[in-house]
C-alpha cells in the first residue's frame, strides 16, 4: 500500500518552546493511525500543521506524494473533525454537509445525491432538515464527520472527537468509527490522550511525549513491549518502582524497598545502574504455581476496588507501606478476599520489565 | 403574596416614569396633533396638520431625505465599525483587545456637541486641515469642507459609530473560532467566511446595532443643524421649526407623530426584508 502522508523531521516552535521536535512518520492508505499523548504533548500543533493552521519551522508534509507546505487549508486534501466539532449553528444539517460540496462548484443534483448517501453511511437519514441544537452529542458527532467525508479528502484528520461525550456514548461511537473507516476506507488521523480510544480503533499508534515520538507501534505492541518507561507508565496501569541493577546475568534488580527480584532488561542496563521496574496490575497471580520463573512477595490487602471486570485490589507489599495494584478475576476464586487478608502472590520473570 | 408587591415596589417607578413622562405627553401631544385654527380662528378637531404632511411637497421630501440619509448613516456605519469589530475581537489578543475597546469608548465620554464642535475646528474654512493643506500648497486659497451633505454624513457615522461597534464586539465574541476554520478546512475563502459564517452568525448584533443607529440618526437634531448648513434640512429641524419659530404646536405635534410612525414602518419593513426577528435581536 502507497503511503498517504508522510511527515520529516517536522520542527515547530513557539517563542522558546518547542511544540514539535523532529517528529518523523508515515501513514499508509486506509490504515486508522493514532496519535497518542497526553495533554500539552505537541499533537494538536502537529494536527494543526497537518491541516495547514499552522506553518512547520522546519521540516516537510507531502500529502500522496506531494508537498503541500505553503498550501491554506481550503485548498489541502485533508479534512479535520474538530474537538468541538464546529458545526454550523445557522444552518441544518443538510446545508451543514453540503457546505464544502457548494464552494467546489458541484451542481445542485448532485449535491443532494452526495448528501443523502452520506448521511445514509452514518446512519442518519431524513436527518437533512433538522436544526443542529435539535441534534444529541452523537449525532452531531455523525454530522461533523459526514460534513468532512463528503468531500471524499485524502486523509481525516480527527482532533478528539468524542471527548465531549459521555462515557457510554463514547464506547459506542469508538466502535462506530471503526468501522464506518473500514467501510469507507478514508485515512484516519486520529489524535486523543485517551489510551483506550487509541488502542481499540487503529492500527497504528505513535505516542507522542514533550514534542517527539516515543514510539510507533500496533496497539498489542505498544502494549506487551512498550519502548520506553513512559510508554509503559503511560499504557495501560501499571505498578512502577526505582529499582537497582544487581546482577545482568541473570537479570536481577533490587527495589529500594530491599527485596531482590528476577526481572527483563528492556534497555541495555548495567551493573549498578538506577532504572524502573514495571508490574502490569494483570501479570500478578495470586496464589502463584511453585515455578522457578517467578517471583514471589506477600501482600496484605487494603482494598477491593470493585469494577466488575475491572475489579482490582490495592494491597501493601508485606512490612513496607508500598501500595501495590492487582487485578482480581471475576470468577467467584477469590470472593472470599478481604481487606486485611495476607496474600501470597507472583508475578513471571517476563512480566518484570525494567527500563 | 409578598413576591407580587415586592415585583409591583420595584416596577412602581418604572411604570410611572413611563406613564408620567413618556405615555401621557405623547396622548396630549397626540390631541394637539388632532386640533387646527378654523377660518374663524377657533381651535377645531382637523386632520389638516396630518394633510399637510402630505400635501406639502417641501414637508415629505424632507422626510423622504432624512430617511435615505439615516439609511445610508447606518449602512455607512456598519461597513465601517465591522473590520474594526473583528479586528478586536478575532485578530489581536484578548489583552489589546480590552485597550482597544477603551480606545473606542473614551470619545464618547464628550458630549455630542463638543465633539462636533471639534470636527467644525477641524474641517471650516479656516480650519486646520485647510490651514495644512495651504503649508504643504496642495491648494492655493481654502476650501469650505463644512455645510455640505457629504460632512454631514460624516458627522452622523461619527456620532453613531459607538452604538454600532459594541452590538458586533459582543456578537462576534461569540462568534466560536472554530466555527471560522471550520469553514477555512471546508474549502472556503475568506470572503465566503465573512458571507456565510460570520454575517449570518452575527446578524442578531447588527440589526439590533442597525435599528439603534437609524433611530438616534433619524432624531438627530444637532449634528445635521451644525454641520449640515442651509441646504441639509432634516426632518426634526421641521419639527423645531413649527414649536419654535411659527410657534405651530399643532403641526409640530403632528410631524413628531409622524416621524415616530414612519420610522417604526421604516425598521418594520426593514426587520421583514432581512427576516430578523426584533425579541431575537435584542435579546
Amino acid at each position: 500500500m502507497p503511503n498517504d502522508l508522510e511527515v520529516e523531521n517536522l520542527v515547530r516552535n513557539f517563542a522558546a518552546f518547542r511544540a514539535v521536535d523532529n517528529v518523523n512518520f508515515e501513514v499508509e492508505q486506509g490504515s486508522f493511525f493514532s496519535i497518542l499523548g497526553p495533554s500539552g504533548c505537541g499533537k494538536t500543533t502537529l494536527l494543526r500543521m497537518i491541516a495547514g493552521f499552522l506553518e512547520p519551522n522546519s521540516g516537510d508534509i507531502r500529502i500522496r506524494n506531494e508537498s503541500v507546505l505553503g498550501v491554506p487549508p481550503n485548498l489541502r486534501p485533508v479534512n479535520l473533525i474538530f474537538q468541538h466539532l464546529s458545526l454550523f449553528p445557522m444552518m441544518d444539517v443538510k446545508e451543514n454537509i453540503s457546505f464544502g460540496l457548494k464552494r467546489r462548484k458541484i451542481a445542485q443534483p448532485e449535491v443532494d445525491k452526495k448528501v443523502n448517501s452520506i448521511l445514509q453511511r452514518v446512519g442518519l437519514p431524513d436527518y437533512g432538515t433538522k436544526k443542529i441544537n435539535q441534534l444529541s452529542g452523537g449525532q452531531k458527532q455523525r454530522v461533523a464527520i459526514a460534513r468532512a467525508l463528503v468531500l471524499e479528502p485524502s486523509i481525516l484528520l480527527l482532533d478528539e472527537p468524542l471527548g465531549a461525550l459521555d462515557l457510554k456514548l463514547r464506547e459506542q461511537m469508538k466502535i462506530e468509527l471503526k468501522k464506518l473507516q473500514q467501510d469507507v476506507g478514508t485515512t484516519f488521523v486520529y489524535i486523543t490522550h485517551d489510551q483506550s480510544e487509541a488502542l481499540v480503533m487503529s492500527d497504528q499508534v505513535a505516542v507522542m511525549n514533550k514534542g517527539a515520538f516515543e514510539q510507533i507501534d500496533t496497539p498489542k505492541n505498544l502494549y506487551t513491549h512498550p519502548g520506553t518507561g513512559f510508554i509503559a507508565s503511560f499504557i495501560g496501569e501499571n505498578n512502577e518502582f526505582d529499582a537497582q541493577v544487581t546482577s545482568t546475568d541473570p537479570f536481577k534488580v533490587k527495589l529500594d524497598l530491599g527485596h531482590e527480584y528476577f526481572a527483563r532488561a528492556m534497555t541495555p542496563l548495567a551493573e549498578g545502574a538506577n532504572c524502573k521496574l514495571y508490574i502490569r496490575p494483570e501479570s500478578i497471580v495470586i496464589n502463584p504455581p511453585t515455578d522457578e520463573k517467578i517471583n514471589t512477595f506477600k501482600v496484605v490487602v487494603k482494598n477491593v476496588l470493585f469494577d466488575g471486570a475491572n475489579t482490582k485490589l490495592l494491597a501493601l507489599i508485606e512490612n513496607t507501606s508500598r501500595e501495590i495494584m492487582t487485578a482480581l478475576p471475576q470468577d467467584k476464586r477469590f470472593d472470599y478476599i478481604k481487606p486485611g487478608d495476607k496474600l501470597d502472590v507472583g508475578v513471571f520473570i517476563d512480566a518484570c520489565t525494567c527500563y | 403574596m409578598a413576591g407580587r408587591l415586592t415585583l409591583y415596589i420595584f416596577l412602581a417607578p418604572v411604570l410611572l416614569w413611563l406613564f408620567l413622562l413618556i405615555v401621557l405627553p405623547h396622548i396630549d401631544l397626540f390631541f394637539i396633533s388632532l386640533q387646527a385654527e378654523n377660518d374663524m380662528g377657533d381651535m377645531v378637531w382637523s386632520l389638516s396638520n396630518y394633510e399637510a404632511f402630505f400635501t406639502e411637497k417641501i414637508y415629505w421630501l424632507t422626510f423622504l431625505r432624512t430617511a435615505v440619509y439615516a439609511i445610508l448613516t447606518t449602512i455607512l456605519t456598519f461597513l465601517i465599525t465591522f473590520p474594526i469589530a473583528f479586528y478586536i475581537t478575532k485578530v489581536v489578543s484578548l489583552r489589546v483587545s480590552g485597550f482597544f475597546t477603551i480606545l473606542l469608548l473614551v470619545p464618547f465620554w464628550v458630549s455630542e456637541l463638543v465633539r462636533i464642535y471639534g470636527w467644525m475646528i477641524l474641517l471650516r474654512e479656516s480650519g486646520v486641515f485647510n490651514h495644512y493643506l495651504m503649508q504643504l500648497g496642495l491648494i492655493d486659497k481654502p476650501i469650505e469642507m463644512l455645510y455640505n451633505d457629504i460632512s454631514m454624513i460624516m458627522g452622523l457615522v461619527y456620532t453613531s459609530m459607538l452604538f454600532m461597534v459594541v452590538p458586533l464586539i459582543s456578537s462576534l465574541e461569540g462568534l466560536d473560532d472554530g466555527l471560522i476554520e471550520a469553514a477555512y478546512d471546508l474549502g472556503a475563502s475568506k470572503i465566503v467566511i465573512i458571507w456565510k459564517i460570520v454575517i449570518p452568525y452575527i446578524m442578531p448584533g447588527i440589526t439590533s446595532g442597525s435599528i439603534v443607529v437609524f433611530m438616534l440618526t433619524l432624531g438627530n437634531y444637532l449634528t445635521p443643524n451644525l454641520m449640515g448648513g442651509k441646504n441639509s434640512l432634516w426632518f426634526t429641524e421641521q419639527i423645531y421649526n413649527q414649536f419654535i419659530a411659527s410657534f405651530n404646536w399643532n403641526q409640530g405635534a403632528a410631524f413628531g407623530f409622524l416621524l415616530l410612525i414612519l420610522s417604526t414602518l421604516i425598521i418594520w419593513i426593514g426587520l421583514k426584508v432581512t427576516r430578523q426577528n426584533l425579541s431575537r435581536a435584542l435579546s
